[in-house]
Parts: C-alpha cells; sequence; structure tokens
C-alpha cells in the first residue's frame, strides 16, 4: 500500500469523487459520504436508546441501579400476567376450587374446563409415569385409565394421591409397604412358588381356598388383599384377581414380588401444583374412563 | 483529521487503543462491583452436600448442559409449566452456574421432587422405556461407576477458596457425609443439619452399592427444592 501524504485533495477524474488518497496496487478508494439514511437511522437508535435508558431498569449506579421511570420489573410483569390469566379464569376456577369435589362432577361446564385444564397439568406432571393419556408404563406405573385402583379410584381418593403422593416424604402420603417374604425368610421358596401359581389363580380359575396354598395364601396374603385377591384401596394391596399386574404376571414375575416387593412412589404434588389445579387433574383422571 | 500521526506510530496506536477499550470496559464492568442487589434475600440456599456435589460434577462432566438448562425464565408458560422463575440466589453457589441458553429437553431448575427415584434410574438407563418420543442418550453405565474414596473434601476446599462458606467441619466430614446421604436407614442427623432439606436414603435401587447414579439423581433430586416461595411474594424478589 502507498500512501499520498500530499494534503491536497485527491480527485478520482472518472467519478470526480474525492479519493482516501491510499492506493492499492494503482486502485484507489473513493471518499463517499455514508448514505444520508444509514446516518440518520444510527442516530436515531442513539437517542432511542438514551430514551430507553430513562424509562426502563438499566444501568448499574452505586450500589443499586437505575429503576426507569415507568417502574417497570420483568418480575412484577410476570405476576400481573400471571393474575391476569387467573382472573379470566376465576369464573370457573373460583367454583372448582370451592365447591366440593362432586358438586363440581356434576356441573358438566366446569368437568368441561376441569378436563382441559387437567389435561394440561396432566401432561406436564404426569405423563412421565403415567403417560400421556394415563395409560402407565410397565415396571410400576400404574394405568390411571382403567378401573383398577390401588388407593381407590373416587374423585376424593384420586384428590389426595395427587396431593400427597404414594410413600412420598409427605406426611401425610399413602403408605403401605408388603413384607419381603423370601428376602426376609418368611416363607421357603417352595412355598412361595406354590404361593406365586395360588395367586395367578385367583384370576385364571381352579383357586383352592382347601389346598396347602389356599391356607399359606389365607394365613400371608388375606389380611391385605383379601381373601378372594379382591385387594385393599384403603392399604393399597392390588387386586389379585383383575388380570391387571403391576410388575409382570408371569409365574417368575409374581413370585419376585412375593420374594423381594417392589413398592411404587409417587411424589407430593401440594407444594408443587397449586389446588384448584390438582382438584382439576383429579377430576381429569376420574374422567380418563375408570373413575368410581 | 489528520490520523497519519496515530497510524504510523505503533506505540501511539497500541496505547490509545488501551485507553478507549478501557473506557468501555470501566463504564460497563465497575459498576457491577459496587452493586448490592443482584442477588435477592432469601433463605434456604445452602452449599452443595457432598454427594450432590459429585452429581453435580457427573452432570457437567456428561456434558448435561448441552442440552438442559437451569433457569426458569420469568414468563408465564414458562413459570406455569416448571414452577416459580429461578433466582440468582438459587445459583450463588454455583461454579460454574448451569442456566444455559439452549433447551434441546426441558429445563431441569425445579427437577427435584417431580419424580421418583426409580423412575430417574429407569430413564437414565434407557429414557425410551418411561418417554417414548425422548432424545436423550442413555447413562445406565453411571450404575456401575462405584464411588469408592474420593477427592471430595478437596473439591469443597477449592470451592472455598472461590467463596462458597463451607466450614471446616463440613469439609472434614465430607468422605463420610457423602456415604452416608445414600445410605438407607443411617443416621443423617449431622448430614441435615449441615445440609438442611438434602434428600437421602438409597437412589440408584443398589442399596449395597453408592454409585454414580446415587449421586446424579441426588442433585437431581435437589434441584429447586431449597427456598421455600411460599414465604415470598414478587416484591420480596425485586432484585
Amino acid at each position: 500500500m502507498a500512501t499520498n501524504d500530499s494534503h491536497k485533495p485527491d480527485i478520482d477524474p472518472l467519478t470526480g469523487v474525492e479519493t482516501t488518497g491510499h492506493s492499492w496496487d494503482g486502485i484507489k478508494e473513493l471518499e463517499n459520504p455514508l448514505p444520508k439514511w444509514w446516518s440518520i437511522t444510527y442516530l436515531i437508535t442513539i437517542a432511542i436508546a438514551a430514551v430507553y435508558l430513562w424509562l426502563y431498569p438499566s444501568f448499574p449506579i452505586g450500589k443499586d441501579s437505575l429503576d426507569g421511570s415507568l417502574g417497570y420489573t420483568e418480575r412484577q410483569a410476570v405476576a400481573a400476567r400471571i393474575e391476569e390469566a387467573k382472573a379470566a379464569q376465576s369464573v370457573y376456577v373460583d367454583q372448582i376450587a370451592s365447591a366440593s369435589l362432586q358438586d363440581v362432577a356434576a356441573n358438566a361446564e366446569l368437568v368441561s374446563f376441569a378436563a382441559r385444564g387437567g389435561q394440561a397439568a396432566f401432561n406436564t406432571n404426569c405423563a412421565g409415569c403415567h403417560a400421556v393419556g394415563g395409560g402407565g408404563l410397565p415396571g410400576g406405573y400404574p394405568v390411571l385409565a382403567d378401573d383398577d385402583w390401588l388407593w381407590g379410584g373416587d374423585l376424593e381418593a384420586i384428590y389426595a394421591t395427587i396431593q400427597y403422593g404414594v410413600r412420598s416424604d409427605h406426611d401425610e402420603a399413602r403408605y403401605s409397604e408388603m413384607p419381603a417374604f423370601g428376602a426376609d425368610d418368611l416363607l421357603t421358596s417352595d412355598e412361595i412358588n406354590q404361593l406365586a401359581a395360588y395367586v395367578l389363580s385367583l384370576s385364571e380359575g381352579g383357586a383352592d381356598p382347601t389346598s396347602e396354598a389356599g391356607v399359606l395364601y389365607a394365613d400371608n396374603c388375606a389380611s391385605c388383599h383379601g381373601e378372594q385377591g379382591e385387594g385393599a384401596t384403603d392399604l393399597g394391596a392390588p387386586n389379585l384377581r383383575d388380570f391387571v399386574w403391576l410388575y409382570g404376571g408371569e409365574l417368575e414375575q409374581v413370585a419376585g414380588q412375593i420374594v423381594q416387593p417392589k413398592h411404587g412412589v409417587m411424589p407430593a404434588f401440594v407444594a408443587r401444583i397449586d389446588d384448584p389445579t390438582i382438584r382439576m387433574l383429579a377430576l381429569y383422571v376420574h374422567g380418563l374412563g375408570g373413575g368410581q | 483529521m489528520d490520523h497519519s500521526i496515530i497510524e504510523k506510530s505503533t506505540p501511539l496506536l497500541v496505547l490509545l487503543t488501551l485507553v478507549a477499550v478501557s473506557i468501555g470496559g470501566l463504564v460497563q464492568i465497575v459498576p457491577l462491583f459496587q452493586i448490592e442487589s443482584t442477588i435477592e434475600k432469601v433463605e434456604g440456599v445452602r452449599p452443595y452436600s457432598p454427594l450432590e456435589l459429585v452429581g453435580r460434577n457427573i452432570y457437567i462432566r456428561e456434558g448435561c448442559y448441552t442440552c438442559h438448562s437451569q433457569m426458569v425464565r420469568p414468563f408465564r408458560d414458562e413459570v406455569e409449566r416448571y414452577g416459580h422463575y429461578s433466582l440468582a440466589a438459587e445459583s450463588m453457589y454455583d461454579h460454574p452456574f448451569q442456566w444455559g441458553s439452549k433447551r434441546t429437553g426441558p429445563d431441569l431448575a425445579r427437577i427435584g421432587g417431580k419424580y421418583s427415584n426409580d423412575w430417574h434410574v429407569a430413564h437414565l438407563i434407557d429414557p425410551r422405556s418411561v418417554l417414548p418420543h425422548s432424545i436423550m442418550p442413555a447413562y445406565g453405565f453411571l450404575l456401575d461407576k462405584e464411588l469408592g474414596q474420593t477427592d471430595i473434601d478437596q473439591h469443597l476446599a477449592t470451592l472455598r477458596i472461590v467463596g462458597v462458606p463451607y466450614s471446616d467441619e463440613m469439609i472434614a466430614a465430607a468422605q463420610a457425609d457423602l456415604t452416608i446421604q445414600a445410605l438407607v436407614d443411617a443416621d443423617t442427623d449431622d448430614l441435615l443439619a449441615r445440609y438442611p432439606k438434602a434428600v437421602t436414603g438409597d437412589f440408584d435401587g443398589q442399596p449395597s452399592k453408592l454409585t454414580e447414579m446415587d449421586a446424579l439423581i441426588a442433585y437431581l433430586q435437589m434441584l429447586g427444592t431449597l427456598v421455600d416461595f411460599t414465604n415470598y411474594d414478587t416484591s420480596d424478589l425485586v432484585q
């Protein structure tokens, strides 16, 4: 690069525009000004920045920062937007929150609102375990769309289960624990195999309560699961005769559950989701197909 | 204006460049040293327990942050989906913080307590087994990586240098606390006194082994659970 040091303006003969005086291989750079629209836009953005600085919280000064004359904060804004949405929904939500679940369930308009609200909350909070639509997952995540309920399938029971969870760390959580008949040597492996076969026969037919296995069942299992294997929702003891198996219905899976039972855990949602939404969830789950 | 004097003198050009850059830096950075109100005054935020810290290190090692953010932004849809928006105070002991800006998976800032431990194990072994649409890789190998004697006390000591208030007692008990947190029916009184709200017990479904899976799930189960937001309303949280 060669530099022309003379202070005389160097005019490009072809365009009549002054050059910068810099020349690369004989090519000279023209000293065209910036387009006027560009310069003005640039100045306007600077002016907007100054106005923004004045209106909105912006620059840190000393121990605090400029609050801005509008007094805007993102956090108050989101609180206001949530309040606004709640106010818009309050015509339904207030009734859902204050009426009994039965009364809500009797009101078609409220049920329709709760079904939509409950579905949104369900897909966010519940579908990870119970699957979208309440179809459940293998390995101990119960189906919610059938009429087989571990802890009760009426509205109040579902509501309580969602609030406090199952074997969660909440004090009100639903809790039960099946003894580990094999791992704790309460029964021999032979007895467990007989029992597992008997448990399967409860649903498949041919269960004989007077047989050796039937007596074993009556002594060890019937107090929770019922004499006919009908289960008990107040104890969370599953129904054993409805072909619904939480941990699998093969002989060895049933035996495995007697040897060392797996216990499902459901978190308590009372601190996570607000009460009206839990009520909507209860109504939604109740309406999935199997509500009692 | 004649630039040629500056353009022809390298020392002068360097000097003036430095002056110009410094002005920009001073104006942008220095006021932040003085400001006192970036971190909200909320109760409950504590340093990570040793097991949680190991879990956090695994979280960083495995690059979880490349797909998961830990920052619930103050928008209505985010608050309704994930819970209360994140506070600066909640990550004040994070070095480095895990806010992130890209979500391939969901935000994890408030994942603690949302799922059971068993679910986390099943999900980490095979994400598709519980979430059919998930594209997350599997991390089942964490179940096989046992945590024996670790250098966790030195991690605590190092974090203390950058301002995390770990006490001498916490550092001395670090290895013991690490083990106790994942034991079933252990005496956790001291641990919980040092690290309130820590989730204890077996996490990975293998009570006899302390694995990286235990540590990661212990970390996930406490995320976003430390501040009790029923004690605060918006005006308390304005920075």
